[in-house]
C-alpha cells in the first residue's frame, strides 16, 4: 500500500518545538510527534480521520511535555 | 553522499526497495517507538523491538549472545545474510542494532540511508503484514568489546585525557538545562556532561532528509572539535542509541580506528554517586 496524505510540520506544544507527522495507510490515519531537538518520537495515535489522529497524539504529547522540567544553568 | 559514493555499510532506499525480498538479504526495522513497525513498514521487512529483543531484560546490558543467535535464527538470518537495518529518528536504534551486530561479529550489516523518514517522504510502499521466515542457525562471534566503552574506561579517559569524549545529546541536555529529551522520562539524578566532553549533537551527522552527510562534511564537523581519528574516541548520549549513530558515522563513514560507544551513557554517569559533572 502507498501511504497517502503524508504531511510533516513543526509547531510549538507546551512551549516546546515539535514535529507532527501524519499519513494515511489503508483506512487508518497514523500520527506521530517528535521533539525537534533531539528529534525523538514520544507520542503517537491513530484515528479514522487526520484530525482525530492528530488531536489524540497532540493530547498525549502535551501531557508528556508538561512533565519536562527546565533547570537554570 | 551520492549513491555512487556510498560506503558499503549504507544502502539507498531504492536499493532496499529492489532487494528487500532477496533470499540473501534481510531488511529489519528497529525503532525508538516500538509500535512504528505496526504503522506500516518496508514490505518484507522484519521488526525488532529494542526494549525486549536487543537487550538483556534482567541485567542492564546488551543482548546476550544466545538471545541474539535465537533472534537472528528466527528472523531467517544466517552468518552469510546481508542485514539491512533502518528505523525511525534517522536510524537511532538501527545504529544501535548495527553496533551490537558488529560486537558479535556479523560481517555484512548495512543501514538504509535516511531510514523510515526518507522512505515515507518518498511515498514508497508500506506493508502491515508481518512476514515469517524459514528458521536458520546462527553462530555469533566475539564479543568484540573494542567497540564498547565501560565505565572504568570512561573514568580513565576523564582522568588521563587519553581518549576524546563526544557528547551527542542536545545542547540543552549537555548544559544540564533539561535531564531528558522533551516529552521523555527523566532517567538521571543530575544534569550536565562528563568533564572534558565535546558537544557534537547526533543530528549534525545528518542531512534534512535523514541521510548521512558527505565524508567531507563529517570530517569537517569532527575536526572542528579536534576529533580527527588520531586518538581514541568515546561517544555517549543518554542510553546509548544516539551515540550508536555517531559511533557508526565516525567508525564506518569516516574510518576512525578506535571509536567506542559508551552505552552506559548519561543514565549511568548522571546517577553515579560522586561522579564529577561539568556544567557550563
Amino acid at each position: 500500500m502507498k501511504p497517502e496524505e503524508h504531511s510533516r510540520r513543526q509547531q510549538e506544544l507546551a512551549g516546546w518545538p515539535v514535529t507532527i507527522e501524519t499519513y494515511k495507510l489503508g483506512d487508518v490515519y497514523h500520527c506521530t510527534i517528535a521533539n525537534v531537538d533531539p528529534g525523538a518520537r514520544f507520542a503517537r495515535a491513530d484515528g479514522s480521520t487526520c484530525e482525530e489522529a492528530e488531536s489524540r497524539a497532540i493530547e498525549k504529547a502535551t501531557r508528556y511535555l508538561a512533565q519536562t522540567r527546565k533547570f537554570e544553568v | 553522499m551520492t549513491p555512487q559514493t556510498l560506503p558499503s555499510v549504507l544502502v539507498t532506499t531504492e536499493w532496499a526497495a529492489q532487494h528487500a525480498t532477496d533470499a540473501a538479504v534481510r531488511v529489519v526495522e528497529v525503532d525508538v517507538d516500538t509500535t512504528a513497525y505496526d504503522q506500516g513498514h518496508v514490505p518484507g521487512a522484519a521488526g525488532w523491538n529494542w526494549t525486549t529483543e536487543l537487550c538483556d531484560t534482567l541485567v542492564r546490558d546488551i543482548v546476550p549472545v544466545k538471545k541474539l543467535e535465537e533472534l537472528l535464527g528466527k528472523t531467517g538470518i544466517d552468518n552469510k545474510t546481508a542485514i539491512v537495518l533502518y528505523g525511525d529518528n534517522n536510524n537511532w536504534f538501527a545504529a544501535w542494532a548495527f553496533w551490537q551486530l558488529k560486537i558479535y561479529g556479523h560481517e555484512d550489516v548495512r543501514i538504509m540511508d535516511g531510514g523510515r523518514k526518507k522512505w515515507l517522504a518518498e511515498g514508497r510502499d508500506l506493508s502491515t503484514d508481518k512476514p515469517s521466515f524459514p528458521a536458520k542457525t546462527y553462530k555469533a562471534g566475539g564479543p568484540d568489546f573494542s567497540l564498547r566503552a565501560f565505565l572504568p574506561e570512561v573514568q580513565q579517559a576523564v582522568a588521563g585525557k587519553k581518549a576524546a569524549l563526544v557528547d551527542v545529546r542536545s545542547p540543552q541536555e549537555f548544559t544540564g538545562e533539561i535531564l531528558s529529551p522533551p516529552g521523555l522520562p527523566e532517567t538521571c539524578q543530575r544534569g550536565g556532561h562528563i568533564p572534558g566532553a565535546k558537544s557534537i549533537p547526533w543530528g549534525k551527522n545528518c542531512n534534512e532528509d535523514g541521510t548521512f552527510k558527505s565524508f567531507d562534511d563529517l570530517k569537517a564537523l569532527y575536526a572542528a572539535q579536534g576529533i580527527t581519528g588520531d586518538q581514541p574516541v568515546i561517544a555517549y548520549c543518554r542510553i546509548g542509541e544516539r551515540s550508536s549513530l555517531t559511533w557508526f558515522a565516525m567508525k564506518h563513514l569516516l574510518g576512525f580506528e578506535d571509536v567506542r560507544n559508551y552505552d552506559g551513557s548519561w543514565t549511568e554517569w548522571g546517577n553515579l554517586v560522586g561522579a564529577a559533572v561539568e556544567k557550563p
